[in-house]
């Protein structure tokens, strides 16, 4: 499972890459790879707030539907419209244009309690154990 | 507290696995979910061929001087027109109406038949046969853990199975089995399927389960078969609007109003468990009725998710998901009758919100099954 070094992640399977001030968000090539083909994505609208932790959206698969949580809080500065019509997208390239909201980070500290790559590559492992 | 006993395995557990199976728990076996993917495997049956582990599906033989009079007493659709080598499709009822399985009975001689019955069912549905076929001089066996079941579904199952069939198939009717051999194992080759297409479901020995699914995967490749998991056998069944065990039938659910009444014959001579509930049921008139529905917007409907109409709740999602094939959100419920007719607009409550929905007729995809 792809899991690339310059990203932050949270239990639930989120990813940010952080820019300055601003977080791109979306979900990691396990999640996606659980949920299977994805269908459907619901996400906040731009302007919208999200917190750390909190749910901003829902990602809904053939199989399943699945919350999606707030790696950190701030305000939508973008959202990714591609997926409306290209929600595949999420599987085929998570990392990428698969991505779901850009936020402006409201607190830096947040960013503290996410999981390196190297933690999140050992939670994943547990996970498939 | 009491442990889960441990899963049942197919004797091709280890085959899936090879095939880069995801394996879950269902119905208390360790099955297939997926492969490359739910919507690949849905539209490689549809477009082409795919074929199924299906063994953990439960066999039931039975034989005997009384085997059709018992039959006729046990399910609710008529035994007495079942030809030679037909097969067909039943319910199983209790007394109050209430359905303990949908059911196959094959006939493969005036005294003797085998039932295919769901998985989640095999061990409640012996020990009902065993109890109603005591007044009965009938031998009832439960073959289903030396029985492998494939399915081989999609428009190539025909030209595939035929490969490796040593009897013609391209006379073997809709709902009508032969016995052959397949790759030299003796089988029971019958045009029966869970998935709207021409296709086939053939049953043999345990023991020859590797030789015969690995032989079909290797002749397969002309084909482009791929194996199918249980993820795709249910957006299939259910864009066919196939009922489902546990989700728009059951115990406490009327069969009529699944809609199922072609298959209960409550003028048949015979007296069969659930006749005067049914009949019952059936003057009283149906309060609710299951239905079609088509998303107009974008979502996913879902089991247990509620229908509105107007705002005002008037039924229930029994089964849902996304059509690969209609690029949709699709789902079975029960509705007030008033609200069935084909048309009719609804709501559908995802979460907090309500989404335009439509009553379609079912099924949601036409059938290509070979009639």
């Amino acid at each position: 499972m792809e899991v690339p070094k310059d990203l932050l992640y949270t239990e639930e399977h989120e990813w940010i890459r952080v820019k300055g001030n601003k977080g791109v968000i979306g979900i990691t090539h396990f999640a996606q790879d659980r949920l299977g083909d994805v269908v459907f994505v619901e996400l906040p609208q731009k302007g919208a707030t999200v917190s750390q932790s909190k749910t901003f959206g829902v990602v809904e698969s053939v199989k399943t539907v699945s919350d999606l949580y707030g790696p950190v809080g701030g305000a939508v500065t973008a959202v990714n419209q591609e997926l409306e019509s290209h929600p595949e997208q999420v599987n085929s390239d998570p990392y990428g244009k698969g991505w779901m909201i850009e936020v402006e980070i409201s607190s830096a500290k947040e960013l503290e309690t996410l999981l390196s790559p190297e933690k999140y590559a050992e939670r994943i492992k547990e996970e498939t154990h | 507290m009491s442990q889960n006993p441990p899963l049942k395995t197919t004797p091709l557990c280890k085959a899936h696995e090879e095939l880069g199976a995801r394996m879950v728990p269902f119905a208390g076996w360790y099955m297939p979910i997926q492969y490359a993917g739910v919507v690949q495997e849905h539209l490689c049956v549809r477009d082409g061929v795919g074929i199924f582990d299906v063994s953990h599906m439960g066999e039931i033989d039975i034989s005997g001087k009384d085997a059709k009079k018992f039959l006729q007493t046990l399910v609710t659709n008529d035994v007495e027109k079942l030809s030679e080598r037909a097969i067909l499709y039943t319910l199983m009822c209790y007394e109050n109406g209430g359905v303990v399985d949908d059911l196959l009975v094959h006939r493969l001689a005036e005294d003797h038949y085998f039932l295919c019955v769901n998985a989640s069912n095999a061990d409640k549905d012996y020990q009902w046969v065993l109890d109603r076929a005591r007044p009965f001089q009938v031998e009832a066996r439960n073959i289903g853990a030396e029985t492998v079941q494939l399915a081989i579904q999609g428009k190539h199952s025909e030209p595939l199975l035929q490969r490796l069939s040593d009897v013609p198939l391209d006379d073997i009717k809709y709902y009508h089995f032969k016995t052959g051999k397949i790759h030299r194992v003796d089988c029971i080759i019958a045009r029966t399927g869970y998935t709207g297409e021409d296709g086939f479901e053939i049953y043999f020995n345990a023991e020859h389960a590797e030789r015969v699914f690995g032989k079909l995967i290797e002749e397969g490749r002309d084909f482009s078969l791929q194996p199918i998991g249980l993820g795709a056998r249910d957006t299939l069944r259910l864009e066919m609007g196939y009922a489902l065990y546990g989700n728009e039938i059951g115990a406490g659910s009327s069969p009529l109003e699944a809609g199922l009444g072609w298959v209960i014959k409550l003028q048949k001579p015979a007296e069969f468990a659930g006749r005067e509930a049914l009949r019952r049921q059936k003057e009283a008139g149906l309060k609710r009725k299951l239905a079609g529905i088509k998303l107009l917007d974008r979502g996913v409907p879902r089991s247990h998710y509620r229908i509105l109409r107007e705002g005002h709740p008037v039924g229930e999602i029994t089964s849902g998901t996304f059509s690969p094939s209609l690029n949709c959100g699709i789902a079975m419920c029960y509705v007030s009758s008033e609200c069935a007719e084909k048309g009719t607009r609804l709501e559908v409550e995802i979460r907090s919100q309500r989404v335009p929905a439509e009553v379609v007729p079912l099924p949601f995809v036409p059938s290509r099954v070979k009639k």
